[in-house]
């Protein structure tokens, strides 16, 4: 079993799209996204949903005005600013800590677990599965979704007998980026060759330094802007991961977005196409040595 | 001496969890007296995050000296390290076959953690 | 007055709509501060060419154990709802990387053994751009799973006189929450794809559940979107601005330069986001609760 996690650091370089591409390539996987707060993946590969689970992580504190006795006794211990002046539980700011429910003389703050989302099981057209979620909006807990994701996914690979899970991870580095990296077999960066490209690119891959994890780089755009590009290369080599490719900057690929297609079904024939289908057999072989 | 070892059972046949902080349970042996003590790790198993040292210290509690599982998060094995407890790496496929493992010397005694934390 | 700057959706443009907008505003004469609470992975100061002049370590409280006082009885351990706490015999241990900051096993503690203990989770930046902007922004050490209290000290460090452009995180989770909690307008960015709108309505959503006012920028514009426009006449939201799509852009954005000096045709779009700008800082001026400018 080998789950490889697409990642950027900086949003919008084309993972999603990229990770899309790879989805039409591989045979025989399960797809996972990861972005939990922006999923997007099955816009483009439009899987039927079969299964959908809760997914509920961590409490809300909620007060009983009935019993309340106005002390202010958990607006005081609160450090979240949680409780407005009036003693209502602000559940975008809260945390769930219980500092007030414990402070509280009355017993009137009670904590239930919070729906935080849901996360589904999705067949596509080939008959494969794919695991996208759903954070409700402003919701906490992202990382422990993408962990309940992973996890799914791996259970249906291992079921159907699956030797690859395809993840498109999410933006940045925080905590849904470490909860889409740990305990996977490969990472690939994609970047675009930009001053903020660059520069996150250099941080994401300090993370998967952290976590030990071996990977390669895919430079998207390639021809916006050649130094860059350059630095992007460098960049790469220096940190022990090798280029899995450039694909050069396409117009198209905003027009097979608008129908959520990808470029390799909208247009098979461009160079940016051409590109990704050699990214893709370079992958396939650097696989093979895990 | 007690040696803890990760399963989803109650009994020496039973099958090995090779995950730590979200195995099921527990089986405590006590080599001195041969008593098999079934200890159950559902509430941290099910924790949103945390689960592997609230396991370790599930473990200690149970005053075990050795803790045999398949693999073990940095977050535990510090913990574990803190109380004092050893870690052996096993594959065996069931509790008595790790446990007959340990008994002929033939476990790894793991120096590290042997995997990444979960983040969650 | 506080504009954020947000887009579901990770790259449609939202730094370089902040970045230009911060522009205009400053040629127009106004005091501009660009706060970057995009911390994860912070931008803004190549566009802006901050020069840093100070650096300020931003700490999270972490409790510590006094190991002499503690009697191992484990009420800490046992009320922490982040299971960041272990008690064995003698020596409780705190997992800084769980720990959220509560401040609630202070509070159990029945023998006083537990104090306040600061970590630090990434650094704040201030300093000066062009055109006399004032910069800040958060860096969050790489490792570190919580951005929001990073996110929160950044914004403290907002100047009440100037128009703060706060450029904000990607994504509609608890970091943009907090960015966007005492926002005077949120300009949503997004681009007429599928991947655009599904992300905007969302923000849409969070946005409005915390009573923002809103208006909406669409960058890469390439013709109607059907879907994205009916949304918006759903939703009754105004379309403050049409960036259309060019290559151009892109190659002026991936130097790092700003699109309104490289691309002068921009400067009218970017005259009807000041405009809406101008517009809502008039509605706070007129409010009890107003804040100028």
């Amino acid at each position: 079993m080998k789950e490889i996690v697409v990642v950027s650091g900086k949003g919008g370089t084309g993972k999603t799209s990229f990770t899309a591409c790879m989805a039409t390539l591989f045979k025989k996987k399960v797809l996972a996204d990861c972005d939990v707060d922006a999923a997007n993946l099955n816009l483009l590969l439009n899987a039927i949903v079969v299964e959908e689970h809760n997914f509920v992580s961590g409490h809300k504190a909620a007060i009983n005005k009935d019993i309340c006795v106005s002390c202010g006794g958990c607006r005081e211990v609160c450090r979240f600013q949680a409780i407005s002046e009036d003693y209502r539980v602000d559940g975008f700011s809260c945390e769930g800590c219980g500092a007030c429910s414990y402070r509280c003389p009355t017993g009137a703050v009670s904590f239930a677990k919070a729906l935080c989302g849901h996360y589904f099981v999705g067949k596509t057209g080939k008959q494969e599965y794919a695991v996208f979620a759903e954070l409700l909006p402003g919701a906490e807990n992202s990382g422990k979704l993408v962990t309940a994701v992973r996890k799914k996914a791996l259970e249906i690979a291992l079921e159907n007998g699956n030797k690859i899970i395809l993840t498109d991870g999410p933006p940045g580095i925080g905590c849904t980026v470490i909860a889409s990296l740990t305990g996977a077999s490969f990472v690939v960066f994609v970047t675009e060759p930009t001053v903020s490209g660059v520069h996150d690119l250099k941080r994401v891959m300090e993370l998967s330094k952290h976590f030990k994890l071996p990977g390669a780089v895919v430079i998207n755009k390639s021809d916006l802007n050649r130094s860059y590009s350059n630095e992007n290369v460098f960049l790469c080599l220096e940190r022990g991961f090798n280029l899995l490719g450039s694909i050069p900057y396409e117009p198209l690929v905003s027009q097979a977005q608008r129908q959520a297609k990808t470029i390799l079904e909208y247009a098979p024939d461009c160079a940016a196409s051409d590109a990704i289908r050699q990214i893709y057999r370079k992958l396939n072989k650097r696989l093979e040595t895990l | 001496m007690k040696i803890a070892v990760t399963t989803s059972g109650d009994s020496l046949a039973a099958p090995m969890d090779s995950r730590f902080g979200r195995a099921a349970g527990f089986l405590v042996y006590d080599t001195d007296t041969k008593v098999l003590q079934v200890v159950d790790n559902a509430q941290n198993l099910n924790s949103a995050q945390g689960a592997g040292i609230q396991a370790a210290q599930t473990v200690a509690e149970a005053g075990a000296n050795v803790v045999i599982t398949g693999h073990c998060g940095p977050k535990a094995f510090r913990v574990l390290q803190a109380a004092g407890i050893t870690v052996y790496n096993c594959e065996a496929a069931t509790v008595q076959e790790a446990l007959g493992l340990f008994g002929e010397g033939k476990l790894l005694t793991a120096s590290d953690a042997d995997v990444e934390g979960h983040w969650s | 007055m506080k504009v954020v700057i947000a887009s579901g959706k990770g790259g449609t443009g939202k730094t370089t709509v902040a970045v230009n907008l911060a522009w205009f505003l400053a040629n127009c004469g106004r005091k501009v501060q660009y706060i970057d609470c995009d911390v994860e992975e912070p931008n803004g100061n190549f566009f802006i060419s901050a020069h840093f002049s100070e650096r300020i370590p931003a700490f999270v409280m972490l409790p510590a154990v006094d190991q002499q006082k503690c009697t191992s009885c484990g009420e800490c351990s046992s009320k922490c709802r982040f299971n960041a706490i272990v008690r064995l015999p003698g020596n409780t241990m705190i997992f800084p990387e769980l720990c959220h900051g509560c401040g609630l096993c202070l509070l159990v503690c029945p023998t006083k053994a537990i104090s306040e203990d600061e970590r630090e989770i990434g650094i704040i930046e201030r300093g000066m751009g062009w055109g006399g902007i004032s910069f800040v922004h958060g860096v969050l050490n790489v490792g570190e799973p919580m951005p929001n209290p990073l996110i929160r000290k950044v914004k403290e460090q907002g100047l009440a006189d100037h128009i703060q452009i706060i450029d904000a995180p990607p994504g509609t989770s608890c970091s943009f929450v907090e960015t966007i909690s005492d926002a005077d307008l949120v300009i949503l960015v997004t681009e007429p794809t599928p991947f655009g709108l599904h992300d905007l309505k969302i923000s849409v959503e969070v946005a409005r559940a915390r009573g923002r006012s809103i208006c909406v920028v669409i960058n890469k514009d390439n013709g109607i979107f059907r879907p994205l426009e009916k949304f918006l006449e759903e939703r009754q939201l105004t379309i403050t601005a049409r960036l259309p799509e060019n290559r151009k852009v892109a190659e002026v954005y991936s130097e790092g330069n700003i699109l309104l000096e490289e691309l002068p045709d921009y400067r009218a779009h970017f005259s009807s986001i000041a405009a809406e700008v101008f517009r809502q800082s008039e509605n706070l001026m007129h409010s009890p609760m107003g804040v100028l400018p």
